[in-house]
């Protein structure tokens, strides 16, 4: 096996562990190599902790020492996004009011991949509060895009995303609330997974907006994706919107090709504002769809120019009122000598906090807040729903969507973070489906002339992973092609 | 156009006191202008009429509209029965000032 980790697959590293050609704690030191060698350069990671990663390997190879069943991600090394709870591991969520926070707990979906035997050698840089499109927002600094360190990695799980493009771990989890999964890991040329809301429980998730945040994972190719969200899946009573509904094996179908399947292409999302060669990359993706067999029909979705503003509204909305738990009492920063406690509560949020962070608070509370809740808050839920009604309507016609991921590639470091309305805009294309909860995937198809990565964006409707990755993985086939 | 402004220095500093934020002079402007720059844009969803619609605050709202929709896609509550909680040491140690049982604050009570 090779020193270079993260170019193996999840089942050649579990089969070599199991056929002792290496052992986790091998792979462990490999991955804690590479990341050493590679993340200065990058700042994926917010903290790396070795002897974590290795505590974890060894019992890895301690059941193979007997003999015993391997788990599914049996010393795979996987990075978590810092809004994930990883007992043992801080969690800053990107932001300075949680520096130095550890938490008592694990986050389920965390949970679910150390049972599975996973390693994880940190915890990755994110916008605060995974509030941001370009991982400027982080507190501790903007992760750079491997593929060109001047430009973002897209955000908010830019860590997450830029981790899996350099190599230095086999796959990742992020969060994605308006495409903070998606976004990123068309940047970085990578696969990101949104699940179906509810299809992951979200309990230690540090949260941003509660209707529209999700966890899923980010690895360099669709088989891995759809096997670590297999093993994320499910019902957690711990969180009340997480769906009973049985996992299936999301990798059964993968092989299966397109032939026959009916796959949508709305017109709106290939309107004014879509950069040319993302259109071209994307064109010519659905063209090889057609060859594979798919049926090709033009949809059309037609509130899809409404979704920012609704989405805007919504989250802020949301946001101000799960970030009104930081405070300065139980855990993370409190500023000093404040003799007040309402002074304290200021003062702390005002330290601990950053610009975006604060904007989305006030937004936030403002249309939420008397005479502007009708006009605001009300509006953007009705109109919520009639964007999720555009897609529910398009599902009795097709079995997938495809869209681009993103409007644009990869963007330069500074180019618009002095423009909210600007940058919110880089979420055009997959702040819909966070609204209407239901699944897709961003897969690799093609590059820019300057070799920048594009993302094809795939919809499915809600609990359907197993078409849009099924999908995914004939997109990324005709790539290698 | 000052007087076409959505939000004003004084709506900033309301909501600014209700959501706790400590704003310098400089910060209330910065807010103010993309406050300002934000709502303009979302004041295109007053184009849509929404008169008959029913607003969707979660996903499970509209999962009953799904044409094969089964039962078991709704969210269900579990029993309210008391669990194990988390071990008091383990919580207090992240607290920034604590006596060990309780959480300390400065006074609450001004005169």
């Amino acid at each position: 096996m090779t020193t270079t980790v993260a170019a193996e697959s999840i089942s050649a590293i579990r089969s070599a562990i199991a056929a002792g050609e290496t052992t986790a704690t091998a792979v462990a030191e490999s991955t804690l190599a590479r990341i050493a060698e590679t993340d200065p350069r990058i700042h994926a990671f917010l903290s790396v902790d070795r002897d974590f990663a290795l505590a974890h390997a060894a019992r890895i190879d301690e059941s193979v020492a007997k003999r015993e069943t391997l788990p599914p991600l049996a010393g795979v090394p996987i990075g978590i996004k810092d809004v994930l709870t990883l007992e043992g591991m801080p969690a800053t969520a990107g932001s300075k009011i949680l520096e130095g926070y550890r938490p008592p707990y694990t986050a389920t979906a965390v949970r679910k991949l150390a049972d599975a035997g996973a390693v994880f050698p940190g915890k990755l840089n994110c916008d605060e509060f995974a509030m941001g499109s370009s991982n400027e927002n982080s507190a501790y600094g903007p992760v750079h895009n491997p593929h060109a360190l001047d430009r973002v990695p897209g955000g908010s799980s830019g860590g997450s995303a830029a981790a899996v493009a350099a190599g230095m771990v086999v796959a990742t989890l992020g969060t994605d609330t308006g495409g903070s999964i998606r976004q990123p890991a068309s940047f970085c040329g990578v696969v990101g997974v949104l699940p179906t809301y509810g299809r992951v429980s979200r309990y230690g998730l540090i949260a941003f907006a509660s209707s529209l945040d999700r966890i899923g994972p980010f690895a360099a190719n669709v088989r891995d994706a759809a096997v670590v969200l297999g093993v994320i899946a499910g019902h957690d009573p711990l969180d009340a919107t997480s769906s009973p509904l049985p996992v299936p094996d999301y990798t059964a179908d993968l092989d299966k090709g397109v032939s026959g399947m009916r796959i949508g292409v709305p017109a709106e999302y290939f309107a004014e504002g879509l950069d040319p060669e993302v259109r071209s990359a994307i064109e010519g993706g659905i063209e090889k769809l057609r060859a594979a067999g798919a049926e090709i029909r033009p949809i059309s979705l037609p509130h899809t120019r409404y979704a920012i503003p609704a989405y805007y509204v919504i989250a802020t909305a949301e946001a101000s009122s799960n970030l009104a738990r930081f405070d300065g009492v139980r855990y993370g920063l409190r500023a000093p000598q404040s003799d007040t406690l309402a002074t304290m509560y200021r003062r702390t949020r005002d330290l601990g906090f950053g610009a975006e962070v604060k904007r989305r608070i006030l937004l936030g509370t403002y249309v939420l807040s008397h005479g502007y809740y009708d006009a605001y808050y009300r509006k953007a839920q009705q109109v919520r729903r009639l964007l999720t009604e555009d897609f529910l309507a398009a599902f009795r016609e097709v079995d997938a969507i495809v869209t681009p991921t993103a409007p644009t590639p990869a963007f330069r470091i500074g180019e618009k973070s002095d423009d909210p309305v600007a940058m919110y805009l880089a979420d055009i294309y997959t702040v819909t489906a966070s609204l209407a909860g239901i699944c897709g995937v961003s897969v690799p198809c093609g590059e820019s002339r300057g070799g920048l990565p594009i993302g094809m964006q795939i919809l499915g409707k809600h609990f359907d992973e197993a078409s849009i990755l099924r999908v995914g993985e004939a997109v990324e086939r005709s790539m290698l092609a | 156009m000052p007087e076409m402004e959505r939000v004003s220095l004084e709506d900033v500093r309301r909501v600014a006191e209700l959501g706790y934020l400590e704003l310098t002079a400089e910060e209330e402007t910065r807010m103010r202008r993309d406050l300002n720059a934000i709502l303009d844009y979302v004041a295109q969803l007053s184009e849509l009429d929404t008169a008959n619609v029913e607003p969707m605050a979660q996903v499970s709202d509209v999962l009953g509209l799904d044409a094969d929709a089964t039962p078991e896609k709704a969210s269900v509550l579990r029993d309210d029965v008391p669990g194990p909680c988390l071990d008091r040491e383990r919580v207090m140690v992240s607290a920034p000032e604590t006596d060990s049982v309780f959480f300390k604050v400065p006074k609450v009570i001004e005169r």
